[in-house]
């Protein structure tokens, strides 16, 4: 339970070796570099933005590469490739990468503009083919399109509007120029809305045939073409061909560098971490002989690392405590089992300056609550199995997704654990099989008892839960009044709260209303009721007359007073709100029953064993989903709402070091000394 | 006792189905026209809507939960109907009114705030466990009818 304390690390030392000190410290990773001092007389800093913007242009192409190779050379991968993480490179291999890296870039870029080129094929295919399209309905012409004429004679080529057909020609051309002689019209092909003709006539004709044919809708070809249309054809086929060809070379050369899709990886994360690491020199003042550079370090690292530097090299290390108003960036530290819940915390917040890390309280309170609500053996066991083998079998996967397996592996292992206390194994599958199939009734006993039959008691256990996870949090809120020396507002905020609850509750408990719930009276002696009833009037009081004691004006002071008092149904809200872990239980395991219902009815023979299974499996499988998200969801929402409500704001930054950010492989690091 | 007290009951039942079925049809429709405007924009975001897409349709299986609890109480399931008078007949079709009506109305404001949800996950697809947690709020009073459904169907005398 802690967030990991930071410290300031100042390092001054020769530029020279400014390299070296920034490289080591991005491959250790244990600084945030901010609150870099504002330039001084002789301090100037570096103009690093050409260099970062060529890195990152290089890092950016060998994506582009290795996207490329991924899409001609596909690499295999399970159906749990996201699991398995990063690449991990030796410290050798790393640095050949490095030492060929100009080769290698050259590589890539080769990779990319053969890419380019296929693309190019490929749209020139997509013309030529178009090409060949408008030629078809020429096909049939057995002379080349454009200037076909003999010495006397001209062929007018075109178009006229569908269903023209010669006589309806030579009738256009009698009516609008009687004069010319020798005409032929001849239709090469027609279509729905498209006739095609070649029209021959005498030269000196020519423009006064075509004006005419003009009127009734003629007009001349789009393209032409020196070839006779039958010969052009051939040609285009040719050209896609030769394309084709090329492409599938160009195919096989992109191909042909799958193998070195390795290095590519490598190189691309060279050139990110590169330019992570130059945005940072660009950011640190430097003189003629100096650099300072300042930042975040955890405490526990802060040694270590300063030894290392003074040792190695040159320069001055300082480290300090931070200042009384600095809000430092936040690593959260738990045990192993806990740490698996610094996630949920994360998605709602760090905690802030002042705050404790709520993990490890929460964590116990998480894996309870949501075994409680998915409340089924089976279930149980099959998340956790599912879980356990994935985090077994990936040992290298991303350390967010680790955590949430095994959040999950616990989870799955308390929900056994409330399986079997609530006699749940896929709703009521026992019963059901060895009624249907063996003719007797078997079922497995609940260690505790069953939350159908006794749906008030659960309630009644739901709701004592959830009075114990408010009280853990108004808890931990007087411990922080306490720790920040705050003994006023301990005991208004939270003692005075305590004795109204408490008294409240002791109040409750021999009422009759009780009674009626919980089906059995519960009777205390007379000194526990006077108890209860001073413990109530003195917390409503106390509450009434201090909650606005930073209020001068006493009217308003008592009116806050009220208003605070008015909070205790917020908190009759906030325990009922845990009802929930009743109804999420209820519906796990009657929805469950339903699927086995169904399953049940069918007919005792071959078909019908078999339907049993399919819908035994779609069913259960969908139920558990579904169930999984409300148990996930609801217990997050306890957590949040509920118990968070109570103590905790969250806000606090997390810590952004400067390390090697790769994206594909990781460079195994030798340690630190 | 009469022919119509069973009727009444499984009245109850149906209207405690079709009621909050209703609703989270509606409710999944509503979030899942959300949810597939961001998939065109960015497909990788496709578990994550869907997720919270799927937060409505927990009141239809509420519903369920309770209609299967009323018919295997009047004895529709597995044979034997039950002999019930007109009056108990009613008080399980009241039992049932709960679940049926804030299960209609809340998934589908549950929807409604799952399509803002699913806003959240387009914008900032980090900020998910924050994103399902507004639905789950609109969620609580869906529970709390179910509950009062449940304990008044299994407190019925038959």
């Amino acid at each position: 339970m802690s967030v990991l304390k930071m410290q300031r690390m100042t390092v001054c030392a020769l530029k020279r070796d400014r390299k070296a000190i920034l490289e080591k410290l991005q491959s250790l990773g244990v600084m945030e570099i901010s609150g870099i001092p504002e330039t001084e007389e002789g301090f100037d800093k570096m103009d690093t933005a050409q260099q970062r913007a060529g890195f990152e242009k290089a890092a950016a192409l060998a994506d582009q590469a290795i996207e490329i190779l991924e899409r001609y050379a596909p690499e295999k991968k399970s159906m749990f490739a996201s699991l398995e993480g990063k690449l991990l490179v030796g410290t050798e291999k790393g640095r050949r990468v490095q030492e060929e890296k100009s080769e290698l870039l050259k590589t890539v870029k080769k990779i990319c503009s053969l890419d380019r080129e296929y693309a190019e094929r490929k749209s020139e295919i997509a013309k030529i083919e178009n090409s060949i399209e408008s030629l078809r309905p020429w096909l049939a012409l057995g002379v080349p399109l454009r200037n076909t004429e003999t010495k006397r004679t001209v062929m007018i080529p075109g178009t006229m509007p569908g269903g023209t057909a010669a006589d309806d020609v030579y009738g256009v051309l009698s009516e609008q120029c009687p004069g010319t002689e020798g005409v032929d019209v001849e239709i090469i092909s027609s279509e729905q809305s498209t006739v095609y003709l070649a029209v021959i006539c005498m030269k000196e004709d020519a423009a006064a045939v075509e004006e005419a044919l003009r009127s009734a809708g003629f007009a001349r070809p789009s393209q032409t073409w020196e070839r006779t249309p039958e010969a052009q054809k051939a040609y285009l086929e040719q050209q896609i061909a030769e394309n084709r060809s090329r492409m599938a070379d160009v195919e096989e050369m992109i191909r042909s560098f799958a193998a070195r899709r390795e290095e590519i990886k490598i190189l691309a994360d060279y050139y990110r971490v590169r330019a992570d690491k130059y945005a940072v020199l660009g950011e640190i003042p430097q003189s003629e002989r100096t650099f300072v550079l300042s930042g975040y370090v955890p405490a526990c690292e802060a040694g270590q690392v300063e030894s290392y530097l003074t040792e190695k090299y040159d320069c001055q290390v300082e480290t300090e405590d931070l200042k009384e108003d600095e809000e430092a960036p936040v690593i959260l530290k738990n045990n192993p089992f806990s740490a698996s819940m610094e996630s949920v915390v994360e998605s709602y917040g760090l905690p802030s300056k002042g705050e404790i890390d709520p993990t490890s309280v929460m964590s116990f309170f998480y894996v309870f609550f949501f075994g409680m609500m998915l409340s089924d053996a089976a279930y149980g066991l099959i998340v956790a199995v599912v879980c356990g083998i994935l985090v077994w079998k990936y040992p290298r996967m991303s350390p967010g997704m680790k955590k949430s397996l095994k959040l999950f592996l616990y989870c799955g292992i308390s929900t056994v654990v409330w399986g079997i206390l609530f006699g749940g194994y896929f709703g009521n599958i026992v019963d059901i099989v060895s009624e249907k199939f063996f003719g007797v009734t078997v079922t497995p006993p609940a260690l505790w008892f069953v939350p159908l039959n006794e749906p008030m008691k659960l309630l009644l256990f739901s709701l004592l839960f959830g009075l114990i996870h408010l009280f853990t949090g108004l808890g931990i809120k007087g411990y922080l009044c306490i720790k920040d020396g705050k003994i006023m507002d301990f005991f208004c905020d939270v003692v005075l709260w305590f004795m109204l609850l408490v008294g409240l509750i002791l109040l409750f408990l021999p009422s009759s209303l009780f009674a009626s719930i919980a089906q059995m009276e519960i009777l205390f002696p007379d000194w526990v009721n006077t108890l209860a009833a001073v413990l109530a009037a003195a917390g409503a009081v106390g509450i009434v007359l201090m909650s606005g004691r930073d209020k001068k004006n006493p009217a308003l002071r008592l009116a806050l007073g009220a208003y605070d008092l008015y909070n205790v149904t917020g908190w009759l809200s906030d325990v009922l709100s845990y009802s929930r872990l009743l109804a999420l239980g209820l519906a796990t395991g009657v929805i469950a029953s339903v699927i086995n219902q169904m399953a049940s009815m069918l007919p005792n023979n071959v078909i019908g064993v078999i339907l049993f299974i399919i819908i035994f499996i779609v069913g259960h499988a969908m139920n558990l989903a579904i169930n999984l998200l409300g148990a996930y969801v609801h217990t997050n929402r306890l957590q949040f709402v509920e118990f968070f409500g109570k103590f905790y704001d969250g806000g606090g930054r997390p810590f952004h070091p400067f390390k090697e950010n790769t994206k594909y492989a990781e460079v195994k690091e030798e340690t630190l000394l | 006792m009469s022919e119509l007290g069973i009727v009444y009951a499984l009245l109850g039942a149906a209207v405690a189905v079709l009621l909050s079925g209703t609703g989270s049809a509606i409710g999944v429709g509503i979030a899942g026209q959300a949810a597939a405007g961001v998939v065109t924009e960015d497909p990788g975001k496709f578990a994550k809507v869907l997720i919270i897409q799927l937060l409505p349709g927990t009141q239809g299986l509420y519903g369920l939960l309770i209609g299967f609890i009323t018919l295997s109480k009047i004895g529709v399931l597995g044979g034997g109907l039950a002999d019930l008078s007109v009056s108990t007949g009613l008080l399980i079709l009241a039992a049932c009114l709960p679940i049926g009506v804030v299960g209609l109305l809340s998934a589908i404001a549950q929807g409604k705030t799952a399509a803002a949800s699913i806003g959240i996950i387009a914008k900032k697809p980090d900020q998910f466990a924050k994103a399902m947690l507004f639905p789950a709020m609109v969620e609580t009073y869906a529970i709390l009818a179910l509950l009062i459904s449940f304990l008044s169907v299994t407190g019925i005398q038959v």
